[in-house]
């Protein structure tokens, strides 16, 4: 069970200060005992013991000794330049180099020992207050003993005077590598038996590219990682690559969702991205990978995040102005340091290196935002092998530093991999995947996006399509027809005819409505009218009534008159009282 | 009297071990059978003087330093193959020739 904690200083331990070993060791070498580093020739064996001692002289306060039996100390002590240690300032208090190279013209004569060599260190020892020693190149000194007896009589007078002294020891030997026959055959053979650790350094070429791997052979009396570590020799030193995703205790998981650069991308992801959430971006060449990243890294630049862009396509100028044609514009940031441009074109090597190089140049740059395109190039020939377990522990690096990582993948367009993962398998890693495609119709040749996951995240399941214009990436509905997916032109052509269609409904109703009210109108006039000849006819009728009424008068008043004037005796009904 | 003193050797021992007690031995016979008279020899035992061992660039015991005549030599081991031990010190032709 591995764990991401800071190695414990164990007061059983000496740390080493090597990124990685101290925590396969769970703290370091042996204190006090003596630890057996074995490896060929260019294995970093030197580098591992060099390490040691610098870190124990400068950061333990551990003075240490150096014994040299094969490279003299100055071309050490220039060596060491390179990576950056002042070994010239430690040499003077802190480090003591003994140039113990047998000199060619050496004579010998029967058998000899070490025991001034050890009486002399006794006396170093204690004079500096040394706490750890290196014998580097033991192999050497060994070679000049007649037989295998006297080899191993002064293996134990070594070990011997190892375990006296109280010093944390390091030894160095050639071998033919982590190779068990080789082990056997070898004269020191038995010294892994004797000493309480073991560790072995393997160079291996895997088709052209440079494979190291370090292997803890045996550890007395503690637990370790038993599975061989691959490591780089860097600008650094020595980083041996270690998977943490076990028992990752100290990741926080955060709840904060910051922004993909597009906005509609960002409503079909429920908010964005997570902070510290690895997010891949597979798509075949030209699908705006590269674009979408940079959408990403621009958002995070415009928080005022420090981003770091590693693009292993082209240079970091040529991206910037690539994106400007889209309006991603990236050359301010650039230019005021927030963002760092880098073109790894020229990093060549293996995938470990490539991932120690992006570590260091992150760190270096305090990245908050990360975006690697295309990652898929860590799987490059030589190393299919390795470059899976290197996805994997870029992702967790990024994790455990809370980096959001926006990685982008190619797909071979050749082999269809559209869904079934990337050739890194990546994509069963990263937290959120989104997957670029073309869809070629009509004589087109469009962009759609989908979401294929989104670990916590509530997303759309909607194939959008991606629009790049001078203005910026954003993303459209597509028009399903008849299970026909339409984008582009037909996707537009579909728009306009929506829109001539919505034009013609809208005058159409207008026309109605213009119509309704004439002959609304109409209907109002006609009434008008009826209402009037209604009145005239009322009066008419009244008119009639009371001509009627007036003639009838008349008539009985006529009638009762000439009654009158005929002396009638018959009354006249109705106006005889009246007469009366 | 200066044919006395033409060999001074100086043996670096590590106390009483069995390599440096060998040492001493094959040198003084070899001073005795070859050198009679002649030399002039010095033994440092480096757990008694660590200083000057690492002073002198000894690591290996025993070690035997010849300081003069000119050229100066360095021979290691137990000085138990004489003839090896003769020819470093120059004084291989003179056993040949007598």
């Amino acid at each position: 069970m591995k764990t991401r904690k800071t190695p414990k200083v164990h007061s059983s331990k000496a740390l080493t200060g090597i990124e990685g070993f101290d925590e396969i060791t769970h703290g370091g070498l042996p204190r006090g005992r003596t630890t057996l580093l074995e490896g060929g020739p260019g294995s970093g064996k030197t580098l591992f013991a060099l390490r040691f001692l610098v870190h124990g002289a400068q950061d333990c306060n551990e003075p240490g000794i150096f014994v040299a039996f094969e490279e003299t100390s100055k071309r050490i002590v220039a060596n060491a330049e390179s990576f950056g240690w002042k070994l010239e300032e430690l040499q003077r208090k802190k480090i003591f180099f003994l140039d113990a190279q047998p000199t060619p013209d050496l004579i010998q004569s029967g058998s000899f020992d070490l025991g001034g060599m050890l009486a002399a260190l006794g006396a170093q020892a204690k004079a500096m207050g040394a706490r750890r020693i290196v014998f580097d190149a033991i192999d050497i000194v060994l070679a000049l003993l007649p037989d295998a007896a006297a080899k191993r009589r002064e293996i134990h007078r070594l070990h011997e005077w190892l375990l006296a002294s109280g010093l944390t020891g390091l030894i160095t030997a050639k071998s033919g590598g982590d190779d068990a026959t080789s082990i056997s055959q070898q004269p020191f053979g038995f010294m892994q038996f004797m000493v309480d650790c073991a560790v072995v350094l393997n160079h291996r070429v895997e088709l052209g590219v440079s494979q190291r791997n370090l292997r803890v052979q045996k550890y007395r009396g503690s637990n370790f990682d038993e599975n061989e570590a691959p490591f780089v020799i860097g600008n650094g030193g020595f980083d041996v690559a270690i998977s943490r995703m076990l028992g990752r205790v100290d990741t926080t998981v955060t709840n904060e969702r910051v922004t993909s650069g597009v906005a509609r991308l960002d409503t079909m992801l429920g908010g964005g991205y997570y902070r510290g959430a690895s997010v891949l971006i597979t798509g075949f060449p030209g699908t705006a990978k590269t674009t979408l990243s940079g959408a990403f890294a621009e958002a995070a630049c415009k928080r005022g995040e420090r981003t770091m862009f590693i693009g292993f396509d082209s240079d970091g100028t040529e991206v910037i102005r690539n994106l400007s044609s889209v309006g991603i514009r990236l050359d301010r940031f650039a230019k005021s340091g927030i963002l760092s441009m880098i073109s790894a074109r020229t990093i060549t090597g293996s995938a470990e290196t490539l991932l120690v190089r992006i570590k260091a140049l992150a760190r270096a740059h305090k990245a908050r935002c990360l975006v690697i395109d295309p990652v898929s190039t860590l799987s490059k020939a030589g190393n299919e092998l390795t470059a899976h377990g290197v996805a994997e522990r870029l992702i967790d690096w990024s994790k455990s530093d809370g980096i959001t990582l926006v990685c982008t993948s190619l797909l071979d367009e050749m082999h269809g991999q559209t869904q079934t993962g990337t050739p890194l398998q990546i994509s069963t890693l990263a937290d959120t995947w989104i997957h670029l495609n073309y869809l070629v119709q009509a004589g087109e040749r469009n962009r759609g996006l989908s979401i294929v996951k989104s670990r916590g995240t509530a997303h759309s399941n909607q194939v959008r399509e991606l629009i790049l214009s001078d203005a910026g990436v954003t993303l459209a509905d597509i028009y399903t027809a008849g299970g026909e997916v339409l984008m582009g032109a037909l996707r537009w052509e579909k728009e306009s005819a929506e829109l001539v269609a919505n034009e013609v409904a809208e005058v159409a109703g207008k026309l109605k409505l213009v119509t309704l009210d004439a002959e609304e109108a109409v209907l109002e006039v006609r009434a008008k009218s009826l209402q009037t000849e209604l009145v005239a006819k009322q009066v008419e009728k009244t008119l009639l009534a009371r001509t009627t009424a007036s003639r009838e008068g008349a008539l009985s008043r006529g009638r009762v008159r000439m009654q009158q004037l005929r002396g009638g005796d018959v009354p006249v009904s109705g106006t005889t009282g009246r007469k009366k | 009297m200066s044919r006395t003193s033409r060999f001074k050797f100086r043996l670096y021992v590590a106390g009483d071990t069995q390599n440096s007690a060998q040492a001493r031995a094959n040198l003084d016979a070899i001073c005795r059978d070859h050198l009679p008279g002649q030399h002039e020899i010095e033994i440092v035992d480096v757990l008694k003087e660590p200083k000057c061992a690492l002073a002198d660039g000894i690591f290996m015991t025993p070690t035997l330093v010849k300081l003069g005549p000119a050229p100066a030599r360095k021979i290691v081991g137990t000085l138990n193959q004489t003839e090896t031990v003769l020819q470093a010190l120059g004084l291989g032709q003179e056993m040949v020739t007598a």
